[in-house]
């Protein structure tokens, strides 16, 4: 492979992976905030504040770290891929500005009066400044699932002669039905990261057996979400966004199911490793005939595999895209099972005692960002060797006058940058943990009496 | 249609220098102006709740050039990728100095994040300004409209130069001096006392600085770039941009001396914006000048992008736009006024 091509795909996979760990909480946890709140609202408990105000804390430091390593991927598609810049700017620079101008926009003005402005806001006045933050990063989010539903399944424009694309419909480009799925399905996957983060510190809580009734509260909140989301997760944005690959990206699906050879009756392979080479899986624990049945709702249904493209048209990098969508499927299951039971329990009023469940709860922590992960590895390696899908290889995209030294270069600057990031995140957010839900002497948050808007 | 949005992305440019222009002034200059932890904290409270906002116009403006101008932004972005590179990293440093530095009550841990905040404030400074200065002298276009600068050459202004020669590096000059009087004349505007003082006495010092590089920036870029006055031949009205800019200076001392801070501040935005006004008044209809032929530059006429995408477009920017002014006079009422001490500083 191209050494540059491999530099480039790597800074942006590097820097946009580690950028997502941030905002798939901030649109999470925004939307649990806004549950918080709007309890507080309707009960009058100052506890649901309390719980509301904490989890802004941990929004705060998370925003930050969201911003400052987003900043860097609007200019990386200048600055590595600019042959796609040139030629695509027309269509996704419109969506791109459009995060910037509507989202970013609203999200600045009012993160400052959520984060430290309460005093100053009457109750539904900070009830709104939570909620325009929670619009902002779901509307940001939007804009960008709308640039990446453009590359995987390009719609509303029209090939110049000198290679350009040129956008042809407004609306069209905006309501891209893939973008509609990917992003319902994008959204529940930060829902279920919210939930997960929200449910492990009310489990470390409870089993540490401090800040109790605050933990309690947040238990019942994440599980009440985190169980809707992970369920519509599966279905039915999964398994829409499932079929819609199935009818597009057939290659895709092929790769990410591990099936070398079109079958009637596919199987789907639960485990395994894939030999791209010899064209197998290797120990395979498969169950019969079921891929069929999912993409087709036919067990007899004939699915479409590798061997029925050309090589050159196949996913690049088979193995990680079998694991991207392996992991993801997995860890989504598990996530239903778990929130099912912890619902149950919670429905049953046994949740707080049932110390298991929240150890379980508890450990989860780490996987929903796994989830998310993997799934957006699975859409980008799957949408390989294209950058836009089926029109523009991937390998005519980058800036070929940035040689694979300046990638380095830059790589490694924003690795050593990106560490530093990770352990300061994690050293913040323990420490507000530690502290919990308390309201300080002289703190923002201080006094009970709301201050109109002056 | 395409001298319309060459307007809009140098208004959005403008917006980014004149708004984002002061929290970077006040991040080179709280390094120098506070004596104390109190003082340095008051500062970075004159720009707390709105530096991110501000920065939003830099991602607004470079969004808008991607959408309108493809091929500039193609070709400038990956030509000067390592200093956009390193203009990334330390925007990093400064969101996260002015940010992180009150989560802990240390000397320690606030000495690293107000440096952090202080030192990245001044390099961003001078990158910009030396991009500005790059976009002037021009660089060494392809004729597949590409190019790539390493960070310098050998100091000269050549066809071949580096991204700092000593015209660039006199504009990035030019920026941190603008910029910490720009600091200097809103810190004046949001505090009191002593530090109201040094913040206006550290503007009368700057004053003279500015006029002095002013001068000799334009003179060196008539140097370099005669011309570049073939617009203002062409359209004599335009001399009126550098009697404002003279005018700005100069309403800005007078206005300094007696006390007037708001007055102070507004001609600071000025003088920006006509900067920024008389460099584009010269380019146009160029985006991006060519060292080595003319007909190599990038205009708005070879890189803009669709027409049906920028017609459209200005409707939809034109109501976006309109929305997040309205944020801004919000942010700014609710802010209003001189900084205090003790709670409401919106945590920093």
């Amino acid at each position: 492979m191209d050494d540059a091509l491999f530099m480039h795909r790597l800074h942006f996979a590097f820097t946009v992976t580690f950028h997502y760990l941030f905002p798939q909480l901030t649109m999470g946890l925004a939307a649990l905030i806004v549950v918080l709140k709007t309890l507080y609202l309707r009960t009058d408990k100052p506890l649901y504040n309390r719980a509301a105000r904490f989890w802004a804390k941990v929004f705060g430091i998370n925003f930050v770290m969201g911003v400052v390593t987003g900043i860097p991927m609007e200019f990386q598609f200048g600055t590595n891929w600019a042959q796609f810049s040139r030629v695509t700017g027309g269509v996704i620079g419109q969506p791109l500005v459009m995060e910037g101008v509507f989202s970013f926009f609203l999200e600045s003005a009012f993160l400052g009066l959520f984060l430290y402005g309460e005093r100053k806001l009457s109750r539904i006045g900070h009830w709104w400044a939570a909620f325009a933050v929670f619009a902002g990063s779901w509307l940001s989010g939007f804009f960008i699932i709308v640039t990446n539903a453009w590359m995987q399944y390009p719609v509303a424009f029209q090939r110049m002669p000198d290679g350009a694309f040129h956008v042809t419909s407004f609306w069209g480009l905006l309501f891209n039905p893939w973008a509609l799925i990917q992003y319902a399905h994008n959204m529940c996957g930060a829902l279920i990261t919210g939930a997960f983060v929200m449910a492990a510190v009310g489990a470390y809580y409870l089993l540490d057996n401090k800040f109790v009734e605050e933990g309690r509260v947040f238990l019942r909140v994440a599980v009440v979400a985190g169980v809707i989301a992970c369920a519509v997760q599966i279905f039915p944005t999964g398994d829409l966004h499932g079929r819609m690959m199935a009818a597009h990206q057939p290659a895709t699906v092929a790769a990410m199911e591990g099936l070398f050879k079109t079958e009637a009756g596919a199987p789907i392979v639960i485990l395994g490793q894939p030999d791209a080479e010899s064209e197998r899986i290797d120990n395979p624990l498969a169950a019969n005939k079921v891929l069929s049945f999912l993409i087709y709702g036919a067990t007899t249904a004939r699915v479409k595999g590798l061997n029925e493209f050309p090589k050159t048209d196949w996913p690049t990098n088979i193995p990680l895209l079998f694991y991207g969508y392996h992991i993801m499927a997995g860890l989504g299951t598990i996530f239903v099972a778990v929130m099912a039971g912890a619902a149950f329990l919670l429905w049953r009023g046994k949740l707080f005692g049932a110390r298991w469940m929240l150890w379980i709860l508890l450990l989860c922590l780490p996987f929903p960002y796994i989830a998310n992960t993997a799934g957006w590895m699975t859409a980008e390696a799957g949408r390989q060797p294209w950058l836009v899908y089926g029109l523009m290889r991937t390998g005519e995209g980058y800036s070929k006058n940035v040689h694979a030294g300046n990638g380095l270069f830059t790589l490694l600057g924003f690795m050593g940058l990106y560490t530093l990031l990770a352990i300061l995140f994690l050293f913040l957010v323990r420490r507000v943990i530690e502290r919990g839900p308390v309201d300080e002497a002289g703190a923002e948050a201080g006094s009970g009496m709301p201050v109109t808007l002056a | 249609m395409l001298t319309t949005w060459f307007l809009l992305v140098a208004v959005m440019i403008a917006a980014y220098v004149v708004f984002d222009g002061f929290d970077l002034g006040i991040g080179v200059l709280h390094l120098f102006l506070a004596r104390t932890e109190e003082e340095r904290r008051l500062l970075i409270r004159t720009i707390g709740p709105v530096w991110d906002g501000n920065e939003v116009w830099l991602l607004a403006g470079g969004g808008t050039l991607y959408f309108a101008f493809p091929l500039l932004y193609a070709s400038g972005f990956s030509g000067f990728y390592l200093p956009l590179m390193i203009v990334l990293w330390l925007l990093i440093l400064r969101g996260i100095g002015v940010e992180l530095r009150m989560h802990l009550d240390s000397p320690v841990w606030r000495g690293l994040f107000g440096g952090a905040f202080g030192i990245s404030s001044l390099l961003l400074t001078v990158f910009f300004g030396a991009a500005l200065g790059n976009v002037i002298r021009g660089v060494p276009l392809q004729r597949d409209g590409y190019f790539f600068l390493p960070l310098w050459t050998d100091w000269n202004v050549g066809p071949q130069p580096g991204i700092l020669d000593w015209y660039t590096v006199i504009a990035g000059v030019v920026a941190v001096v603008a910029l910490a009087l720009h600091g200097a004349n809103y810190a004046a505007l949001k505090t009191s006392g002593e530090l109201n003082v040094r913040a206006r006495r550290a503007a009368a010092f700057l004053w003279p600085v500015l006029a002095l590089v002013t001068l000799v920036s334009l003179a060196a870029t008539l140097a370099i770039r005669p011309d570049l006055l073939d617009n203002y031949r062409r359209m004599p009205a335009l001399f009126a941009i550098p009697a404002l800019v003279a005018a700005s200076l100069f309403t800005m001392r007078s206005m300094g001396r007696s006390g007037n801070e708001r007055g102070a501040f507004l001609s600071s935005c000025a003088y920006l914006v006509l900067m920024l006004v008389g460099a584009a008044a010269a380019v146009y209809p160029n985006l991006l000048l060519s060292t080595t032929d003319p007909a190599l530059n990038i205009t708005i006429y070879n890189a803009h992008s669709g027409e049906h995408a920028l017609a459209v477009g200005l409707i939809w920017w034109s109501f976006g736009m309109a929305i997040a002014v309205g944020y801004f006079v919000f942010v700014y009422r609710m802010f209003k006024g001189k900084i205090s001490t003790g709670n409401g500083g919106h945590g920093y």
